[in-house]
C-alpha cells in the first residue's frame, strides 16, 4: 500500500511538472502586439509661413494585405510623419483598409477613398482623426464642387449580371451622406468638373475584350448623365486646366494598342487632340501638365518608363523635363505625382515592387533631387493642405 | 534600431520556450526512470516472471527507412496517423519538421505545404506512387485529401533514397507520398468493412466507408467513399493591441464528395499489378482576406477531379520492370458576383488534363550494384474560358539514369535527370522548349560498428518549370519564363537505442543540417498598376536551416505505454538578391523557430494524444518591419480514444480538441484561423 502510494506521488510529481511546463509554453512567446506607431523623420528646415502647410500622402497598400496608410510632409516642422492615420485613430477596427484609391482636402476635412474596404474616410484635415465613414461598394475616385463630393465607383450594384454599369455618388459634404447617385459608363474612373458639368472617365475593365471608349458628361443641376464623348478604349485619368481644356489617357489594351493622351474642349465636348505618349498618371499647375509613363511591352516582357512636360496653352511636349539629375534612373515604377504651386517642386513616388515600402522623391524646379524619404507600402495620392 | 529590438525581444522567449522543451523531451525520461525502478523494485518478488517475460519482448529495435534513408524521411503511418488531431492530409504535415504548412484556414481553405523554404510548388505529392498534378498552378491543395484512406504519409527532402522508381520522383526538390490503405483480412475472413462518422465544430457531417474484399487468393478490392458537408462558420479574434474584435468567419461552406475504387493483385509469376480509379468532387465558398469594412464574400469554387492509374511491377532473375500509366481529368469553375463583365458575372472555368506514362527498368549487376533506367512522358493541356486565352499544351520527356552502390556499412546512390519539355500554344507566342540536366548524389554511412548511428548527406539540383499560370494566366503576359532553379546540401545523423530494464525502452533522433539556393525564383512583378502583374525570374534565395527530431517510448508498466516526439526547426531564409530593396531580410512567413510536440498514451483501452505546434515570429511581407510583423502561435491539441471489441467488431469513439487555449492566429495575414473546435468521431471496422 505504502509503495502505491509513493507510485501515485510519483505520478502527481511527473504530471505537475508537465502541467507547469504545458503553462510555460503557452506564456512564454506572444508578447502584446502594438498598433503601429507614427514614425517622424527629418526631411527640411521648417517652413512656418509658407502658405502651404502640408501634404498628405496616402499610400495604397498591396490588395489583401490591408495595409493602406496614411503619411504627411509636414512642412511647419520640416518632417515627414509616417503612418498618421493609425496613431490618430489607434481604435478603429483593421484600420485605414485596403487599397487607399484616392485623397482629397475640402474645407476642413480629408477624404480618402479607399476600395476594397468600400469606404470613404473623412478625417478632420487638422488632426487626422476620423470623423466619419461613408460606405459606397468598389469606390475608385473622388472630386469637390460647391459644397458637394463626386465619388466614382466600378459598379452600382453587385451581383447582378445584368448591371455591369458603374455610377457616380453625390455626397453633401456638410451631413457625410450620400445624397444621390448617377449611372454612368462601366468601371468608370477618374473625374473632373467644369462650368456644373462633370466629366467621367469611363474603362471598362471588367470587359477585357469589350472596354469602354468614353466620358460620360454629367449635368450637375439635373445629376443626369447628358451625353458620352467617344475618346478611346480602357480610359483612367481625367484632368481639367483652368480653360476647360480636359486631358484625359487612354491605357490600351496593354497588347496591340499602346496607351495615348487626348485633350477634349469642354465647350464643344469634342476631341480636338490627341499625343502618342504613354501617360500613366498626370498632374497640371502653373499652365504646365507633368506626367509620366509606363508602358508595358509583352513581347520583350521589358516595362519603359519616361518622363515629360507639357504646356496647356501652346499644347505643345516641353523639352524640359523634370528630373534632370539622372534619378528617374533608380525609380523603378513611377506611381505618384504632385507639385507643389508656389515653389514649383515635383514630387515623385516609387511603388518598388509593390510589396515593400516605397519611395517619395522631392525635386527642384530644376530637377535635382532635394530630398527623398521612405513612405508606405506603393506611395500614391496627395491632398494637399493649405494655410 | 526598430527592427533590431524587434528581433531580439522575439527570439528570448522563444529560445527559452525550446530550451524548455528540450527539457521535457530530455529530463522528463529521467524522471520517468526513477518512477520505474521504484516500481519495480516493488514488484521483483510477486512479478519476476511477467517482468522477464516483457523485457525480452521489448529488447528488439527496429531499424527502419528512417534510420537508414540517406535523404531526410519523416513518416506517419498507422496508429499514430490515426491518433493524431487530423481531418485532412494537410493536418497531419504540420507535424513534419522543416515544413511550413500554408493555412488560409477553416475546412474548404486552401492548403499547401512549403518545405525547407524553397516554395510551394517545389514539393511534388505522389498518390500511390503516382504524382498528383497541377500544370495550372503547380499546387496540390493538401486540404482536400482526407485522411480516411491514407496508411501512410512519408516526406523526403530531396528525393525517396530508392533508385529504383519512375522518373518523376527524381525530379522535385521535395516529395510527399500519400499511400492509400492496402488491404488487409483478419484470418479466415474475405471482407472487411470500415464505417466511420465525423461530427463536430464549423457543422461537418462527415460519413466514410471503405469496404475491402478478397475476390481471389490473390486478387483484392477496395472501395472508399466519403462525404463532407460543412457550413465552414467559426468564431475567430483579431487585434493589433489597440482594437480587439469577434467575428464569425462565413461564407466557408463545402461540401465534396470523394470515391474511390482499387484494385491489386499477385499474378502466377509474382509479378504486382494494382488499377485504382479516383473521382472527387467539390463545391465551396471561398472566404477572402479580412479587411477594414469587408467581412463577407460570395466567391465560389467549384472542383471536379478524375484519375485512372495502373501499375505494374515484375522481376525476371537480374532484371526488375515497373510500369505505370495515368490519366487524369480536372475541372474548375471560379464565380466572382462582384465582377460584372458585359457578359455577365466573372464565371472562370478551366480543364486540364493529363496523360502520363513511366517506365523504370533496374538491373542487378552483382551484389552491391544496381543500375536503373528511368523514363516518364507526359503531356498536359488546358482549356479556359478566358478572353484571349493561349490554350497550352505541354510534353515533358524524363530522363533517368541512377545508380546504387550498397556495401555492409556504405550505401551510395546517384542519378542524373534529363527534362524535356515543349510547350504549344493557340494564341501568342508559346514559352520556349527546355532542355535541362540535373544531378542528385546521396550518401548513408555507418561509420562504427553498431548500426544505430548513422551519417547521411545528399547533394540535390532541381528545378521547376513555370506553371501555365505563369506563363499563360493573362494575355499580356510575358511569355519567356526560366525555371526556378535549387540546389540542395544537407549532412545529417540518425541514432536510435533501445533499452532494457527500464521505462524508457526506445529512444531515436535524427539531426540535419542544410543548405539551400534557389534562383530565378518566380515572382510577380508590377505592371503599369496594381491590377497588372506579370511573372519574371527575379528572386534569390538563400536558406540555412537545421531540423531536428527525437522519438522515444515509454513502458511505463504492463497497461501504460508511451509514446513522444519532438522536433525543432531552425530556418534562416534570406533574400539574398543583392538588387533588392530587402537584401538579406527574412522572407515572408518563413519563421526562425518551428517546434513541434507529439506525446501519446495508451493505457488498456484508452489511448490520450496531445500535440503542440509552435511557429515562430514571421513578417508576412518581404520588408522585415512593424507593419509587417506576424505574431508567434503555438497551438494544443488533444485527443481522446476509446477502443472496444463488441463480438469481434472494433469499434472506435473518439473525442478531438483543438486550439485547446482559443489562440487568436492567423497563418497568412487576414485570414483568420478558428478558434477552440471540438469533433467526434465513431469508427466500426469489421
Amino acid at each position: 500500500m505504502i509503495i502505491d502510494m509513493k507510485k501515485i506521488g510519483y505520478k502527481f510529481q511527473n504530471a505537475f511538472t508537465l502541467l507547469l511546463l504545458v503553462m510555460a509554453l503557452m506564456s512564454a512567446c506572444r508578447k502584446d502586439l502594438q498598433p503601429p506607431k507614427e514614425e517622424k523623420e527629418y526631411l527640411f528646415p521648417p517652413r512656418p509661413n509658407d502658405p502651404i502647410k502640408g501634404i498628405y500622402l496616402v499610400n495604397e497598400g498591396n490588395m489583401g494585405m490591408n495595409k493602406a496608410s496614411l503619411d504627411f510632409i509636414d512642412f511647419e516642422a520640416g518632417q515627414y510623419r509616417r503612418n498618421i492615420y493609425s496613431e490618430a485613430n489607434p481604435l478603429q477596427v483593421k484600420g485605414l483598409g485596403d487599397v487607399g484609391n484616392d485623397a482629397g482636402v475640402y474645407g476642413s476635412k480629408l477624404y480618402i477613398v479607399v476600395n476594397i474596404s468600400n469606404k470613404v474616410e473623412v478625417l478632420d484635415a487638422k488632426t487626422g482623426k476620423r470623423i466619419k465613414q461613408i460606405d459606397i461598394t468598389n469606390c475608385r475616385y473622388i472630386t469637390f464642387n460647391k459644397g458637394k463630393a463626386y465619388v466614382s465607383a466600378y459598379l452600382g450594384q453587385v451581383g447582378n449580371p445584368a448591371e455591369p454599369n458603374g455610377i457616380v455618388a453625390e455626397i453633401d459634404t456638410t451631413t457625410l451622406a450620400e445624397v444621390k447617385r448617377v449611372k454612368v459608363g462601366r468601371q468608370p474612373e477618374e473625374m473632373a468638373i467644369v462650368n456644373d458639368k462633370l466629366y467621367v472617365a469611363n474603362s471598362g475593365g471588367y470587359s477585357p475584350n469589350n472596354y469602354e471608349r468614353t466620358v460620360s458628361v454629367i449635368d450637375l443641376n439635373s445629376f443626369t448623365e447628358t451625353k458620352r464623348i467617344d475618346v478611346a478604349i480602357n480610359l483612367h485619368r481625367l484632368k481639367a486646366d483652368r480653360f476647360g481644356d480636359l486631358y484625359v489617357t487612354s491605357r490600351g489594351d496593354y497588347l496591340d494598342i499602346n496607351s495615348k493622351l487626348f485633350v477634349i474642349d469642354t465647350k464643344t465636348d469634342q476631341v480636338k487632340l490627341q499625343y502618342d505618349i504613354a501617360v500613366s498618371n498626370l498632374t497640371i499647375s502653373n499652365d504646365v501638365v507633368y506626367f509620366y509613363g509606363s508602358e508595358w511591352s509583352h513581347h520583350t516582357g521589358k516595362m519603359t518608363v519616361s518622363y515629360g512636360m507639357l504646356d496647356v496653352i501652346s499644347k505643345k511636349v516641353l523639352d524640359k523635363k523634370f528630373i534632370t539629375d539622372g534619378t528617374d534612373n533608380n525609380i523603378v515604377i513611377p506611381y505618384g505625382i504632385a507639385v507643389n504651386p508656389f515653389t514649383k517642386e515635383v514630387f515623385v513616388t516609387d511603388a518598388g515592387n509593390y510589396v515593400s515600402p516605397g519611395i517619395l522623391y522631392c525635386f527642384s524646379p530644376e530637377g535635382v533631387k532635394k530630398w527623398k524619404v521612405t513612405t508606405g507600402d506603393i506611395p500614391a495620392h496627395f491632398a494637399f493642405v493649405y494655410r | 534600431m526598430r527592427r533590431n529590438n524587434f528581433t531580439i525581444k522575439g527570439i528570448n522567449p522563444c529560445f527559452f520556450t525550446f530550451l524548455a522543451i528540450s527539457w521535457l523531451g530530455g529530463i522528463m525520461p529521467l524522471n520517468l526512470l526513477a518512477q520505474r525502478d521504484s516500481v519495480k523494485l516493488s514488484r521483483r518478488d510477486s512479478l519476476e516472471k511477467v517482468n522477464q517475460l516483457k523485457e525480452v519482448q521489448i529488447r528488439t529495435i527496429k531499424i527502419t527507412r528512417r534510420q537508414t534513408s540517406s535523404t531526410p524521411l519523416q513518416i506517419l503511418s498507422g496508429a499514430d496517423l490515426e491518433k493524431l488531431n487530423s481531418l485532412s492530409v494537410a493536418d497531419a504535415v504540420r507535424f513534419f519538421s522543416g515544413v511550413q504548412l500554408k493555412d488560409y484556414g477553416g475546412i474548404g481553405g486552401l492548403k499547401t505545404i512549403n518545405v525547407r523554404s524553397i516554395g510551394t510548388n517545389h514539393t511534388a505529392v505522389f498518390y500511390d506512387g503516382v504524382q498528383l498534378g497541377n500544370a495550372q498552378n503547380g499546387q496540390v491543395d493538401l486540404g482536400k485529401f482526407s485522411l480516411d484512406n491514407i496508411e501512410e504519409i512519408e516526406l523526403y527532402n530531396g528525393q525517396k533514397s530508392n533508385v529504383f522508381q519512375s522518373a518523376k520522383s527524381f525530379a522535385s526538390a521535395s516529395s510527399l507520398y500519400l499511400k492509400a490503405r492496402t488491404p488487409s483480412f483478419e484470418d479466415g475472413r474475405s471482407n472487411r468493412i470500415k464505417g466511420v462518422f465525423r461530427t463536430g465544430s464549423f457543422g461537418l457531417v462527415n460519413p466514410s466507408l471503405l469496404w475491402q474484399t478478397k475476390i481471389t487468393d490473390h486478387t483484392y478490392s477496395t472501395v472508399s467513399a466519403e462525404f463532407k458537408k460543412a457550413n465552414g462558420r467559426y468564431k475567430f479574434r483579431s487585434t493589433n493591441g489597440a482594437w480587439d474584435t469577434t467575428g464569425v468567419r462565413t461564407d466557408g461552406d463545402v461540401e465534396s464528395m470523394r470515391l474511390e475504387l482499387g484494385l491489386n493483385g499477385v499474378l502466377r509469376d509474382s509479378s504486382k499489378w494494382s488499377v485504382k480509379l479516383y473521382g472527387y468532387k467539390d463545391n465551396h465558398g471561398l472566404p477572402g482576406a479580412i479587411v477594414a469594412n469587408v467581412w463577407h464574400f460570395s466567391q465560389r469554387q467549384w472542383n471536379r477531379n478524375f484519375f485512372v492509374q495502373s501499375a505494374y511491377e515484375k522481376n525476371i532473375g537480374k532484371y526488375s520492370l515497373m510500369a505505370t500509366v495515368k490519366y487524369s481529368n480536372d475541372y474548375l469553375r471560379y464565380l466572382d458576383p462582384n465582377i460584372v463583365t458585359t457578359d455577365g458575372l466573372l464565371n472562370n472555368k478551366y480543364h486540364q488534363q493529363e496523360l502520363y506514362l513511366s517506365l523504370a527498368n533496374k538491373l542487378k549487376i552483382n551484389d552491391f550494384w544496381d543500375v536503373v533506367w528511368s523514363t516518364d512522358y507526359q503531356i498536359n493541356d488546358m482549356n479556359a474560358n478566358l478572353y484571349r486565352f493561349a490554350y497550352p499544351t505541354r510534353n515533358t520527356f524524363l530522363n533517368v539514369l541512377a545508380t546504387q552502390l550498397h556495401f555492409e556499412r556504405l550505401d551510395i546512390q546517384a542519378n542524373l535527370l534529363s527534362t524535356l519539355t515543349y510547350d504549344k500554344v493557340k494564341s501568342g507566342p508559346a514559352s520556349g522548349n527546355r532542355n535541362e540536366l540535373t544531378p542528385t548524389v546521396m550518401v548513408s554511412w555507418q561509420p562504427f560498428d553498431q548500426k544505430e548511428f548513422r551519417i547521411r548527406s545528399f547533394y540535390k539540383s532541381i528545378f521547376r518549370m513555370p506553371t501555365f499560370n505563369d506563363l499563360y494566366y493573362t494575355f499580356y503576359q510575358f511569355r519567356v519564363l526560366k525555371p526556378e532553379y535549387t540546389k540542395q546540401y544537407d549532412l545529417g545523423f540518425t541514432y536510435i537505442k533501445g533499452y532494457e530494464d527500464q521505462a524508457l525502452t526506445q529512444f531515436s533522433i535524427q539531426a540535419d543540417a542544410y543548405f539551400n539556393k534557389v534562383k530565378d525564383k518566380i515572382v510577380a512583378v508590377p505592371g503599369t498598376s496594381q491590377a497588372m502583374w506579370s511573372m519574371r525570374n527575379l528572386g534569390k534565395v538563400e536558406v540555412k536551416g537545421l531540423d531536428v527530431n527525437m522519438q522515444s517510448s515509454w513502458q511505463l508498466n504492463k497497461d501504460l505505454s508511451l509514446n513522444a516526439g519532438l522536433s525543432y526547426t531552425y530556418q534562416q531564409a534570406r533574400d539574398s538578391d543583392p538588387a533588392s530593396t530587402t537584401y538579406n531580410e527574412q522572407i515572408p512567413y518563413v519563421p526562425l523557430h518551428n517546434i513541434t510536440f507529439l506525446a501519446s498514451a495508451a493505457y488498456k483501452n484508452f489511448a490520450l494524444n496531445y500535440s503542440y505546434l509552435y511557429t515562430g515570429e514571421r513578417y508576412d511581407q518581404s520588408a522585415n518591419i512593424a507593419v509587417n510583423y506576424v505574431q508567434p502561435f503555438y497551438t494544443h491539441d488533444l485527443a481522446i480514444h476509446y477502443n472496444a471489441m463488441i463480438q469481434k467488431r472494433k469499434v472506435k469513439v473518439t473525442a478531438e480538441l483543438n486550439n485547446l487555449l482559443n489562440q487568436p492566429y492567423e497563418v497568412i495575414t487576414n485570414y483568420p484561423m478558428p478558434g477552440r473546435s471540438y469533433r467526434f468521431s465513431l469508427t466500426y471496422d469489421y
